[in-house]
């Protein structure tokens, strides 16, 4: 199918559903692409995918309600990420495993609760894996409000955000609450998973928090830029995947996180600085390579280019 | 007025108790050596300072108001494995970092701060790498962007834990060099270290610690070997005391 004919039919009233899809998918790839980017820094992802598959009893119980999946699926996730935080605070159990414990535990439930309604076999594969049909109109507001909010609370708090990164143990000698930002963080991650949960799916939504901002790292050493990248990443595989998965007839989640993927395999290889073949290509032949990121040498206070207090 | 005072603070880490009876006093212009083995509670110390750990008795005054978190009397430097970095940030916007508690909310940098930050760069000599990505720094220069940070705030007390390790002595050198003029500018200067001889070199004082202060004085009146078997419970044949008795 060429581009023309995708633009046709997203402009066809009896596909309604097709550009509401494109809408959601690129609105919740631009907010997770910012979100995970302190996902990424922090290398919390194992609460990214903890939250992911937390929100599937809410949504659950919401099928089983005839309720709004988002909310149930907010409710569910927040819900679990407080539990996360406040297990965490007893350090004899690692974090890693009250995550795991919990992330588990929380699908469970969700499949125990989801058994209980008639026909579930068919719901639980769109809960799964996306679904670009059946989204109602009041998605579209829930998840673009959403999405602003969190949008309007990374930038508000993206100075606190950044030196709880930085260092815990500096913040909380400066007086940040740094127990509850952490908190704070832990509800965006789960906002953001649960507004892409409807085209995605609940497998895959990791993906569209993890890989457009991991692949944005690759390509820049400036936070700033890393995190319009990110969003940019996202919103275009969401885009591309969206075209590709309508005309190959290929589902939708996998089709977007394919193309993600295919962005970060490409920066990996070509990003300008730190790319595997950029590198290569840009060592001259029998010399070694210039190793921008060597590790911390500690005669390095003697080189010329340090001015160190007792040359000056 | 005395810039920080510990008298008699207990405290408990996990129901065990790791200091007992601190008394503790430190002056403008002076730089003191916090010195002890691992797990005297040196950085338990800093920690109770700083007013981030529980005590269980006694008080901790800085400049005569009781300690607590977000105060700008004091610049900390905690223990470099604390510092995240890879993180994609540069030298400059790492040490403005430090003034975020300082801003407050919903506040950006403005001229103030970023004059704060330059001024806290010129001091550890930093100002040419202020764009680079804190990840290609070295050790020391690692351990500068961590002073300058702490040097944003314009803290009149300065806590660094362990700012010698794992440095070569040239670095170490340098940074006593840096530690020792900061103390010449009216700063109260206090550092962890368990290196005998850079703290015997820099230091005007030091503080002997394992769970309680077990002396007190100028290097010169540390000579009593027993004071040193003490806190570091090594024997009396230890290369450690001939070291003292070098210096």
């Amino acid at each position: 199918m060429s581009i023309t004919d995708f633009l046709t039919d997203l402009l066809n009233p009896d596909l309604a559903f097709l550009p509401k899809a494109l809408a959601i998918a690129v609105m919740s790839s631009i907010v997770c692409g910012v979100v995970g980017c302190y996902v990424v820094l922090r290398g919390m992802a194992f609460i990214g995918d903890a939250v992911a598959h937390a929100v599937f009893p809410g949504i659950a119980v919401a099928f089983v309600l005839q309720g709004s999946l988002i909310l149930g699926g907010a409710v569910a996730g927040v819900a679990t990420a407080l539990l996360i935080a406040i297990f965490a605070q007893n350090r004899r159990v690692k974090e890693d495993s009250i995550i795991g414990v919990f992330l588990v535990g929380a699908f469970a439930l969700g499949i125990v609760i989801i058994s209980q309604a008639p026909g579930y076999a068919g719901s639980l594969q769109q809960f799964l894996f996306g679904s670009i049909t059946g989204i109602p109109d009041r998605d579209l507001y829930l998840v673009g409000g959403a999405g602003l909010v969190i949008l309007g609370l990374v930038l508000a708090l993206h100075k606190e955000f950044v030196a709880v990164c930085l260092d815990r143990e500096m913040s909380r000698s400066m007086g940040l609450a740094v127990f509850w930002l952490d908190i704070v963080l832990y509800v965006l991650v789960t906002l953001a998973v649960v507004i892409s949960l409807q085209t995605i799916g609940n497998i895959l939504v990791l993906a569209l928090l993890i890989t457009p901002a991991a692949a944005a790292r690759l390509l820049t050493d400036r936070l700033g830029v890393m995190m319009l990248l990110a969003p940019v990443i996202g919103g275009a595989s969401a885009t591309v995947g969206l075209y590709l998965s309508w005309s190959y007839d290929t589902p939708v989640g996998g089709t977007i996180v394919l193309v993600a993927t295919a962005v970060f395999l490409a920066a990996w290889l070509v990003a300008p600085r730190h790319g595997v073949l950029t590198k290569r290509w840009r060592r001259p032949s029998g010399q070694e390579p210039v190793d921008v990121t060597r590790p911390a040498r500690l005669s390095d206070l003697a080189h010329p280019q340090d001015p160190s207090p007792a040359v000056r | 007025m005395r810039a920080l005072e510990v008298d008699q603070l207990d405290v408990d880490l996990g129901g065990r108790p790791v200091l007992r009876d601190i008394r503790l006093h430190l002056d403008r212009g002076e730089l003191v050596g916090l010195l002890g083995p691992n797990g005297a509670g040196k950085t338990t110390l800093l920690r109770a300072i700083l007013a981030l750990t529980r005590t269980r008795a006694g008080r901790v005054l800085v400049e005569g108001k009781p300690s607590r978190p977000g105060r700008s009397e004091i610049g900390y430097v905690p223990q470099r494995h604390e510092f995240t970095w890879d993180f994609p940030i540069s030298v400059e916007h790492a040490v403005m970092s430090g003034r975020t508690g300082r801003l407050g909310l919903l506040r950006r940098p403005g001229v103030t701060d970023w004059r704060a930050v330059g001024d806290a760069l010129d001091r550890v000599h930093l100002t040419e790498l202020r764009r680079r990505p804190v990840g290609e720094l070295s050790g020391g220069q690692r351990q500068r962007v961590l002073v300058a940070r702490a040097l944003a705030l314009a803290p009149r007390i300065l806590l660094l834990d362990e700012p010698f390790t794992g440095l070569d002595m040239p670095t170490q050198e340098l940074l006593g060099q840096l530690f020792t003029s900061l103390a010449g500018e009216e700063h109260a200067v206090l550092m962890t270290t368990h290196d005998l001889v850079a703290a015997v070199d820099t230091c005007t004082r030091l503080v002997l610690l394992n769970g309680r202060v077990i002396a007190d004085g100028h290097p010169a009146d540390l000579q009593d070997a027993e004071l040193w078997t003490k806190t570091f419970g090594v024997s009396e044949t230890s290369p450690l005391l001939k070291l003292v008795r070098a210096t």
